[in-house]
């Protein structure tokens, strides 16, 4: 057939549209503030069945008669939520074939935390699902996954294409009715990632997601479901940045993990939120709920690396339903300037011959507080059980505060449990043994801080544990008292 | 290469190091002995620049440069190593990683490339076997879980590593058995040379049957009191320090 104008102008038009981008991403935003017509707003604007919009007024109305909780060791102005927008979402573009196509701005953003995108892809093969403010801009290896029957995409379109999935599963393991950011999250989240892996499946690369606050004064309230079916396995992987703010930025996220039996989640994350300035200005809240359930045999292992936002309330919890279920958490946080984090975990044993493993390392430096706050609770029908906790901080000057809430609850006299807990100081012994030996004292904290947490990094995937050792040097830079 | 001229030296109020001098060059092994508490270990920790100390008078010149105006990772670079009394414990950082992360940050000095694998591990190789270190304590986190003779049988290993121009051993014999001591004593006579000089400081004159000094002095009230050869360490272990203290009194 021969090339007729009206083939050009397609082809313009198309060409056009494929040198389109602009630097900064326009958002469609909705007005301020937080009633019933705002959760009507988002789940109209997102197309959504009616089971979820009821789900989300429900959410809405448990929202309305809870208060803000305020028994974690952290002080902060509260958010105004009638001040915040709490739906935006870049303009619909065309959709991207490869990673090549995605807008240079996040890549920048990338690039500066060290992460090149081209390089992850060609060297570990990660699938990487963007979430730009609260729409996913990009999807990739999608077709692979596919071929395995793994569903990996945004939690917007698992609503559309796998509502089933969706309808069975959300609010299972976090209802809606858990806690005030919970279920704030559950009456406005935007979108989030999905994930299920089907029965007997191993997926054969890392999942992962990076999570970006781009609009100022735009809340976050992503949502996340990972299922992994019967006998399946799944390593994901979750980072976040944010641009410097002067702002405080609320983040209410809630992630639910399913591993139903014999099944095995391995979820990491590394937290670095805009942490606010030196002097304790600005900064990310980042309230999350996070929380799995392990069905007969399962696993479900959290490695967390939180270095950012100005106040961290988060505790990734297991619930350990089905007998020989295990659940792990390993986590370091660090604290500098004037940052504050209460974190820890829940591990819920309820079925027989659970195990439970609790790694924390805590590390402040300036005026920084840091709390480790943990719950072991031992059910009565868990025989068996076994916890093993340990709980240790590490103080970088005399003017940070390191705080330890460790709660066991046990109603089965099977149990086995174990604690240890320390707190030391950095040494000046140790930093002038690496200074003798040739290594300045920037780098001798952070030798010393790498190896005091490397239990926990040694958990992380490889690629990711580079990039979380290099997290720690920049979070403790001028933390030298 | 090194000298120290009419040196004090104070920790808080009190002046421990009170007009020390002393001399080495290249080729040289120096003993330093004394009593407790006359500045054995405050001469070694000034001398590598250790901040509790305050140098209130004196001046220390090495290799022509004003020594006491580096910081501590400048002396090393420099070539000054310190053979610690009680080498320091570091959880989750392994023996080797530390030092190639050492040999390293002095190559960025020196303005060369990080050191290549395959050298860096000929080199462990090399130098374990000098001082009969495992491979297990190689890759084990430094001095964590080590016993004290492994411990300073990990301090001439660095040694070794790092390659100094001047070593100062701090009582780098104290809790060794005598096997303990004829390895490290072995690795240290193994590493000099013309070019390089060490100051053992030691209590005992059992040390100065292994590594034979060229001068030994005696340090007591901050200040060096008598310099002879090694038949003075000898001498010492006879008589005992007091007829020297009587004398200087």
């Amino acid at each position: 057939m021969a090339y007729s104008e009206d083939d050009l102008k397609q082809d313009l038009v198309d060409q056009e549209y494929a040198f389109g981008f602009t630097t900064d991403v326009d958002s469609e935003k909705i007005p301020k503030g937080l009633t019933e017509e705002t959760v009507r707003i988002i789940s109209s604007k997102k197309d959504e069945p009616e089971w979820l919009l009821e789900y989300r007024l429900n959410a809405f109305s448990v929202f309305q008669g809870m208060t803000e909780p305020d028994w974690a060791h952290v002080t902060y102005k509260k958010p105004n939520l009638q001040d915040i927008v709490f739906y935006s979402a870049p303009k619909p573009k065309k959709e991207l074939a490869s990673l090549d196509e995605v807008d240079p701005e996040i890549l920048k953003t990338m690039e500066r935390l060290g992460i090149s995108l081209d390089e992850q892809k060609v060297l570990t093969g990660v699938a990487i699902d963007f979430v730009m403010d609260s729409v996913s801009v990009a999807t990739s290896f999608k077709e692979k996954l596919g071929e395995l029957g793994v569903i990996f995409c945004s939690f917007s379109d698992a609503v559309k294409e796998h509502p089933e999935l969706v309808k069975k599963y959300l609010g299972t393991v976090v209802p809606s009715s858990d806690n005030y950011y919970a279920a704030l999250n559950s009456a406005v989240f935007s979108d989030g990632s999905f994930c299920y892996i089907p029965k007997g499946t191993k997926c054969p690369m890392e999942l992962s997601t990076y999570f970006r606050i781009n609009e100022q004064g735009t809340g976050q309230f992503e949502r996340t479901l990972l299922i992994a079916d019967k006998g399946s396995y799944v390593s994901y992987l979750e980072g976040c940045t944010a641009p410097q703010r002067d702002e405080n930025q609320l983040h209410a996220a809630v992630v639910e993990l399913i591993a139903l039996d014999d099944a095995e989640i391995k979820y990491s994350t590394v937290q670095n939120w805009y942490p606010g300035d030196k002097n304790g200005l600005g900064g990310v809240f980042n309230f999350v709920t996070k929380r799995g359930i392990c069905e007969r045999n399962a696993k479900i292992s959290w490695t967390q690396v939180e270095t950012g936002s100005a106040i961290t309330w988060k505790y990734p919890s297991c619930i350990l339903k089905g007998d020989n279920s295990i659940g792990e958490f390993y986590s370091v946080a660090v604290t500098n300037n004037h940052q504050m984090a209460d974190t820890g975990t829940k591990m819920l044993h309820i079925g027989k011959n659970t195990k439970s493993t609790i790694i924390s390392k805590g590390i402040s430096a300036g005026k920084s507080h840091n709390s480790y706050r943990g719950l072991v609770k031992i059910g009565k029908g868990a025989d068996n059980a076994r916890n093993f906790s340990q709980c240790d901080s590490l103080l970088m000057t005399d003017t940070c505060g390191a705080h330890t809430y460790p709660y066991i609850e046990c109603e089965n006299p099977s149990a086995h449990l174990e604690h240890e807990a320390t707190t030391s100081k950095i040494g000046e012994d140790q930093k002038f043994y690496c200074m003798q030996r040739g290594i300045g004292e920037e780098k001798a904290i952070s030798l010393i801080v790498n190896g005091y947490a490397k239990e926990v990094l040694n958990k992380l995937p490889m690629e990711f544990a580079v990039e979380a050792q290099k997290l720690l040097e920049i979070s403790l830079e001028g933390s030298v008292g | 290469m090194l000298q120290v001229k009419n040196l004090h030296a104070s920790v808080g109020d009190k002046e421990i190091l009170k007009g020390l001098n002393i001399e080495v060059n290249a080729g040289e092994i120096h003993a330093i002995m004394g009593p407790n508490g006359s500045g054995k270990s405050t001469l070694s920790a000034v001398l590598a620049g250790r901040d509790e100390y305050e140098v209130t008078a004196g001046e220390v010149v090495y290799l022509g440069k004003e020594l006491l105006e580096l910081n501590p990772e400048e002396r090393s670079w420099e070539g000054i190593f310190l053979a610690f009394q009680y080498p320091v414990e570091i959880p989750g950082v392994s023996n080797i990683n530390f030092l190639k992360t050492a040999i390293n940050e002095r190559r960025k000095y020196f303005k060369q490339d990080p050191i290549a694998a395959k050298d860096f591990l000929k080199m462990v190789k090399e130098k374990s076997a000098l001082v009969e270190l495992s491979d297990k304590l190689k890759n084990r986190s430094v001095n964590v879980g080590f016993s004290g003779g492994e411990k300073k049988r990990n301090e001439i290993f660095q040694m070794a590593m790092l390659e100094p121009k001047l070593s100062i051993l701090d009582e780098t014999d104290s809790g060794l058995d005598i096997d303990a001591l004829k390895i490290v004593a072995h690795g240290v006579n193994t590493l000099k040379s013309k070019d390089n000089a060490t100051i053992v400081i030691t209590h005992y004159q059992r040390l100065l049957d292994y590594i034979i000094p060229d001068f030994v002095h005696v340090l007591y009230d901050g200040r060096i009191i008598k310099t002879g050869g090694k038949e003075l360490a000898l001498e010492l272990e006879e008589k005992g320090y007091d007829w020297l203290i009587k004398e200087e009194a």
